[in-house]
């Protein structure tokens, strides 16, 4: 049985390792791109023009009300559609694909930018009106103001939110299997169907995904420490 | 609120802000969407009615499927919930570890891991005549699903019941009652009111996360979209999925408030 783990041609260990850093690079890579969407979006639910308001939360209710599944088949198939209409225009006969990677990293993105919106709105209330005029009456420019005296309040304030959407992240990964992506699970799986020891790859697929979200714990732990080190007294 | 007083001020005095050209612009690419897909559907009615009745069908297998596992999680989350919050250590431990693994591993490979894993033991279930019950994807996503759902559910009654203050077990014990009883009568049915919320979500969170028994080749609301959509290469078949998904969980989300609303309007003052 643990040669079918082990690390080599005999064993199973080499590609799921390549699996599991798949898994990774795809939530890493997901993340940045989903914070800052949500960023900006909950800066659209939060705006004095009411277009933009409606516009912001009809996109957080239809991406938070979707089967994350559901979400990336539209982008894993509907993105090539969409290109090749717009490359169609100056182009006969347009052909482009899209990558795996990249269609599982915007659906998994705007779910989870959908999500940090409604994180970041809870965080934005609970920073005070003063702030802000504080951060005007030192004279400094909306954007100024926004990232030395806001945004850094707004972290602390929204990173138990935050985290536990990465913790959800990390698990939604494992859907881009199913788009043919050799993530974790799609490497245990094509072991399981060589093997037969389906049983064995699932239960290391999953202790795999038990140990990533044991790790985050730790280093989400040593972050918020980080954050609230103006806290102490 | 995010805009300084200055930016305010100007505001109001123009008409057509940045903030509002964006606006206009992104509704307008939301109508279009809107437009484009009800055009297709509109112009090919007789094709797409044919579609939604074959989707209606899955819908039903998705509430289905929904509604059982989320009756026997409920069942199998009170003991859960009591073993979490129990002092013996080893009826605790052993509930924190269901928890966290259930939690803690993605709900399509907890499928897998029954659905597949499982059927290596064919032998075994067939000797316990259990082999019905992992045959069957319908009945393993049943399965995997109750298991799960019992895992987040019994957190959320833990936290509830944790959440009712003591006094009110106190005085349960003052007036002579049970321990049986005031857990009955006095503790669950106000850690209930608090877990309303929670609840609502957990619903929502298994009505999207069933799409997932669609690739166990259960024919749910999913499955039967990717039937059509591989028979018909239709895109229009997801947007439509998309549609008859937002309707089920923003009408649920929306009686769940009003649900909340009644049954807590004692506690409005």
């Amino acid at each position: 049985m643990l040669e079918l783990l082990s690390y080599g041609d005999s064993g199973w260990g080499d590609e799921i390792i390549a699996g599991l850093s798949v898994t990774l690079s795809l939530a890493l890579a997901t993340l940045p791109f989903g914070l800052l969407a949500g960023f900006f979006i909950a800066l659209a639910q939060n705006s004095q023009d009411a277009t933009l308001r409606a516009a912001a939360n009809i996109y957080t209710t239809v991406f938070r009300g979707l089967p994350e599944l559901l979400t990336l088949f539209i982008v894993f198939y509907g993105l090539p559609l969409f290109l090749n209409a717009v490359y169609g225009l100056f182009h006969p006969a347009p052909d482009l694909q899209i990558n795996n990677f990249l269609a599982g990293m915007l659906a998994l993105g705007t779910v989870f930018s959908a999500y940090a919106a409604e994180v970041f709105q809870s965080a934005f209330r609970g920073i005070a009106k003063g702030q802000y005029e504080a951060g005007t009456s030192l004279g400094l420019s909306w954007i100024r103001t926004m990232r030395f005296v806001i945004v850094p309040q707004l972290l602390r304030l929204a990173l138990p939110g935050l985290s536990n959407l990465w913790l959800i992240l990390l698990k939604e990964t494992a859907l881009v299997s199913a788009i043919g992506l050799p993530d974790l699970l799609r490497q245990t799986g094509i072991a399981a169907r060589v093997s037969k020891e389906a049983f064995l790859f699932f239960g290391v697929a999953c202790l795999f995904y038990l140990l990533l979200s044991i790790l985050s714990s730790f280093a989400i732990g040593y972050i918020e420490r980080f954050t609230q080190r103006g806290e102490k007294i | 609120m995010n805009h300084s007083a200055h930016s305010t001020y100007i505001a109001r005095d123009k008409i057509f802000t940045a903030a509002r050209l964006l606006g206009v612009f992104l509704l307008f690419l939301w109508a279009l969407l809107a437009a484009s897909a009800a055009y297709a559907v509109v112009s090919d009615y007789a094709t797409y009615g044919k579609y939604f009745a074959t989707f209606l069908r899955g819908a039903g297998t998705t509430l289905l499927l929904v509604g059982i596992s989320l009756l026997i999680g409920a069942v199998l989350s009170l003991p859960l919930a009591l073993a979490r919050n129990s002092n013996t250590l080893l009826p605790r431990f052993l509930a924190y570890c269901y928890v966290y693994f259930f939690r803690g591993t993605p709900l399509i490979a907890q499928t897998f891991l029954v659905y597949y894993g499982f059927g290596g033991f064919r032998e075994f279930f067939s000797t316990v005549h259990l082999w019905w019950l992992f045959r069957d994807p319908f009945y393993c996503a049943l399965l995997v699903f109750s298991l799960n759902t019992a895992a987040y559910q019994a957190e959320i009654l833990r936290g509830a019941i944790a959440s009712v203050p003591r006094g009110q077990t106190e005085a349960g014990r003052a007036m002579g009652l049970s321990p049986l009883m005031i857990f009955f009568k006095i503790t669950l049915p106000q850690a209930l009111i608090i877990a309303l919320r929670p609840y609502g979500n957990e619903i929502i969170i298994m009505i999207k996360g069933s799409a997932i028994a669609s690739i166990i080749t259960v024919f749910d609301l999913m499955g039967e979209t990717r039937r059509t959509f591989s028979r018909t290469f239709d895109y229009n078949t997801y947007l439509l999925a998309a549609l008859m998904y937002l309707v089920m969980v923003e009408t649920l989300r929306r009686v769940w408030v009003k649900l909340e609303q009644r049954l807590t309007r004692h506690l409005l003052r």
